[in-house]
């Protein structure tokens, strides 16, 4: 299943890209398992998600919970809390 | 009438208040968010989801809408490189009534700072540049209104 992945802020600085189109392996089914499989895939994913306590993500334009599942998704974005206004 | 966009070009207030104003409301709250010139900084950044930035902030417009009597109300959010004393971000709130209008008006604002895709960084003068951090504070203000 291919997904595109779009990333913010210093998840985007850190990744080194804005966003990818990635084939997602067994078992990465919600955004937790997505953050866990970034941070070990390669060097840079390790920098930028570290923290995953610190990672917020946002399903198709929908705000998501870790436990949020991804199957069917189209998008997924993953940045950092918020701090405009 | 409700105007909310996300630009990368100089927030024009008087305009957007003359344009606001159109409808001869009764009492209109304003908020101008601007950017501090402390601590030798040199440059706002503000990154923003080219999407799902200017739908947030559409859909807390609406809620204000839901929840208080307006009839006017403007949000305006710059993003991209600004300097000290740029504005940020501007909201109007109008209603027939001063209290509904200051309400809308401190709701907006203090969710726009926990709810809607956008980031800050800082650079200073000697180069240093770094993401700013969420506030505490900022949460316990947009919790009130839950």
């Amino acid at each position: 299943m291919a997904l595109n992945l779009s990333y913010f802020a210093w998840v985007r600085e850190r990744m080194g890209i804005a966003e990818e189109s990635v084939a997602l392996p067994a078992g990465v089914t919600d955004i937790a398992s997505l953050v866990a499989w970034l941070a070990a895939r390669d060097e840079r994913g390790a920098r930028a998600f570290a923290q995953p306590e610190r990672i917020r993500a946002a399903i198709d334009g929908n705000m998501a919970a870790p436990g949020a599942a991804i199957g069917g998704a189209r998008e997924v974005a993953l940045f950092p809390p918020v701090t405009g206004g | 009438m409700i105007r909310v966009a996300v630009q990368p070009s100089a927030i024009d207030v008087a305009a957007e208040l003359d344009l606001h104003d159109a409808g001869g409301h009764g009492a209109t709250a304003s908020f101008i968010g601007r950017v501090r010139g402390e601590g030798d900084l040199v440059e706002l950044f503000l990154d923003h989801h080219p999407a799902l930035t200017g739908a947030g902030m559409g859909e807390l417009a609406h809620r204000a809408a839901d929840r208080w009597n307006l009839a006017a109300l403007t949000l305006i959010h710059r993003v991209g490189s600004m300097a000290p004393g740029d504005t940020i971000v501007l909201v109007l709130a109008s209603s027939p009534h001063r209290a509904e209008a200051l309400a809308a008006c401190e709701f907006l604002i203090d969710r726009l700072k926990t709810d809607v895709m956008l980031w800050k960084r800082e650079r200073f003068a000697d180069g240093r540049a770094a993401w700013v951090e969420p506030r505490e504070g900022d949460h316990g203000r947009a919790e009130r209104w839950d």
